[in-house]
């Protein structure tokens, strides 16, 4: 396929498509992510060497597609996803249940034909533990608390989870469908707002995937100052994780420490960004806001905060017996289901899969920057605070250096009113984010962006099983996993 | 952790008087609020939070309400696991069609006399997410609301004026 950047395209036909499917099964491949389009699907593919991308892409004119999910179950949740929005069928695909679409929408297949809706919302069936002493738990859409909304479905005995079966696609908001069609900016803006915690992430995401659809140049301070955004972000985020995870072990002084420190990122993000969480400041073509004069002497000072009063409160976390006695050995993710799911960022990274989209892709800048990426065995909710208290040293680490090398000049490039197809993979602070886009003058004519989520909400299903539903919350917590990202 | 502990009590708390260079509000604010709970409400007002197809940014912002710097707490505003514990229900997003149901079955489920706000720009119209075919409208198109907190997300201090302009209302 001409003019897609800065990976291949190509268009697969049945046999190529099985081959591919059979090199994610044996674990060749890692499966980024498969989505529709008009009259066809395609699939993003990560490399053995986890360096190199692809896409392949097969027609669907009809109407179906062979499932990847029959072999490669990772692909299961998409597949139903595909099915929902454009009405393509997965041929002999495992999972034939409706995921984003509860039957309330005016209509079916919204991206696809159009069908008008059936009368009334079909019920859901789960799935079925049989066994004496079971017993089923309904948790949600509401939580009790300030979360996102969606479903739980636990299977107990006892005390203990049997099973868990997630229904999510409660806050699916259409975003790609309200992409087609709209310009450019309309869309960063609504890029930007499928997660609200990775917003910078996702604007990043998004235009460089239109930067590369347009093979525009940014200026090097843009380059600079999307780093620098998106490690604050990621600090804030962990940060405020952190403490949250401790609180649903009943430590609720980390919470309070730890939110104070957020508060500050947030504050010091504000002061040179003008928005306590820097929505709308990363652009196709560059930056929105340029740092001022002030903004270093904030941004060392806040490191310097953080610095200070960190490390104290990790000690704090890795002596206190009550607090280890809930995070060790809980929520336990089997490294070869990470590896096999592709799973990105903490989750993945506390259960042995070393993959980070700044350090493996090395997007620019972070190619000429020093950083270590950590990585630890046991996958329970220890090692993912542990993940992301080493993370959390690495973005300071990244603030400083890119504070010192930070270039002047220009902050934004005119991006013009092309044509073309772009992808690109941003580390956003929960993992890697996909955005792949079609653009057609200066107009997208269709995008796709795919939340880390996607590929660890279905292993949370695995990690809870045989921990107490009691544990449930606080194992929830530390694989905090976006809602709003996955149901789009 | 007895350090980080003395430490504490020795240094004060973290709330400052001037929380932020644009509002050295927040005190006054909160005394006020405070003085109107007091009057109007039994001193306390619980709130429970309804995500109805919010990105999350929202809810970021409403946490905060519970970190040290904010501590809404102490001017007698708590957030609650329940609506049926709760006199107030803080609803953000655009209301999705998928999620309609359970914030109409949240509502009828909190006792009256109740008042919802509906905090941020998308809560107020559908704001970006508007015309979607995924998404109802604003919160008021599925139950009434009876003050609108603008902001994308609202920023802390804003959802603290917010609240005390409801308090105001309620007399
Ligand atoms: S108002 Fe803004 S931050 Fe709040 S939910 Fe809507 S888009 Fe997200």
């Amino acid at each position: 396929m001409a003019n897609h950047r800065p990976w291949p395209r190509r268009a697969v036909d049945a046999g190529q498509w099985s081959a591919l499917v059979a090199s994610l099964a044996a674990g060749e491949r890692t499966l980024l992510g498969l989505w529709g389009d008009a009259d066809c699907v395609h699939m993003a593919l990560l490399g053995e060497k986890g360096r190199d991308v692809a896409v392949a892409s097969f027609s669907c004119a009809q109407g179906c597609f062979p499932s990847v999910a029959a072999r490669h179950p990772p692909a299961m949740r998409f597949e139903r996803a595909i099915h929902d929005l454009f009405g393509y069928e997965p041929i002999d695909a495992p999972d034939e249940r409706p995921w984003l679409d509860h039957g309330r929408w005016p209509v079916r297949a919204p991206l696809g034909d159009r069908q008008p809706p059936a009368p009334e919302p079909p019920p859901y069936p789960f799935l079925t533990s049989v066994g004496e002493g079971l017993h089923q738990i309904p948790v949600g859409p509401v939580h009790a608390g300030i979360i996102e909304p969606g479903h739980f479905r636990f299977t107990a005995n006892g005390e203990t989870v049997v099973r868990l079966e997630e229904r999510l696609g409660y806050v699916h908001k259409g975003i790609e469908g309200l992409m087609t069609g709209a310009p450019i900016a309309r869309a960063a803006k609504l890029a930007g707002r499928c997660s609200g915690d990775s917003t910078v992430a996702y604007a990043i995401a998004f235009a460089r995937a239109v930067e590369a659809a347009l093979a525009v140049e940014i200026p090097e301070r843009a380059v600079w100052l999307r780093a620098l955004m998106a490690e604050l972000e990621r600090v804030a985020n962990h940060l405020g994780d952190i403490g949250a995870i401790c609180n649903d072990a009943a430590f609720a002084l980390m919470l309070a420490h730890c939110s104070a420190l957020r508060e500050k990122v947030l504050r010091a993000s504000a002061a040179c960004f003008g928005h306590r969480l820097m929505m709308d400041a990363v652009v196709p073509g560059g930056v929105a806001v340029d740092l001022d004069a002030r903004a270093p002497h904030i941004l060392r000072s806040l490191v310097g905060r953080i610095r200070a009063v960190f490390p104290r409160l990790v000690e704090l976390y890795d002596n206190t017996a009550s607090l280890q006695d809930r995070t060790v050995a809980t929520g336990r993710l089997d490294s070869a289901l990470a590896q096999k799911f592709g799973c990105g960022g903490f989750v993945g990274r506390a259960s042995g899969r070393s993959f980070d989209a700044r350090r493996d892709l090395a997007y620019p800048p972070y190619d000429r920057l020093e950083f270590e990426v950590p990585v630890l065995a046991e996958g329970d909710v220890n090692a993912r605070v542990w993940v992301r208290i080493r993370e959390v040293e690495q973005s300071l680490r990244l603030i400083e250096q890119i504070l010192v090398r930070l270039p002047a000049g220009e902050v934004m490039a005119a991006t013009g009113e092309g044509s073309g197809e772009g992808i690109a993979l941003v580390e956003g602070f929960r993992g890697d984010i996909l955005a792949w886009v079609r653009l057609g003058g200066g107009l997208v004519e269709r995008c796709h962006l795919r939340d880390p989520s996607w590929l660890q909400w279905p292993v949370l299903e695995a990690a809870i099983e045989g921990n107490i539903v009691a544990d449930f919350p606080l194992c929830n917590k530390s694989f905090n996993c976006s809602y709003s990202g996955h149901d789009l | 952790m007895r350090r980080i502990l003395f430490d504490s009590l020795l240094k004060g708390p973290l709330t400052e008087p001037a929380p932020s260079g644009d509002d050295p509000e927040l005190l006054a604010l909160g005394r006020e609020l405070k003085t109107a709970l007091d009057a109007w409400f039994g001193g306390s007002l619980a709130i429970r939070m309804v995500d109805a197809g919010s990105c999350n940014g929202c809810e970021l912002e409403i946490h905060a309400l519970n970190n040290p710097f904010y501590d809404l707490e102490r001017f007698g505003l708590k957030f609650v696991a329940s609506p049926r514990h709760a006199d107030m229900l803080l609803v953000t997003g655009p209301v999705t069609r998928n999620m309609r149901e359970a914030l109409e079955r949240t509502f009828d489920a909190t006792p009256s006399p109740k008042w919802v706000v509906a905090a941020g720009d998308c809560a107020r119209d559908g704001g970006v997410f508007a015309g979607s075919y995924a998404v109802a409208g604003g919160v008021g198109v599925v139950v009434p609301v009876d003050l609108h907190i603008p902001g994308c997300p609202p920023t802390p201090l804003q959802l603290v004026k917010g609240l005390l302009a409801l308090t105001g209302k309620a007399r």
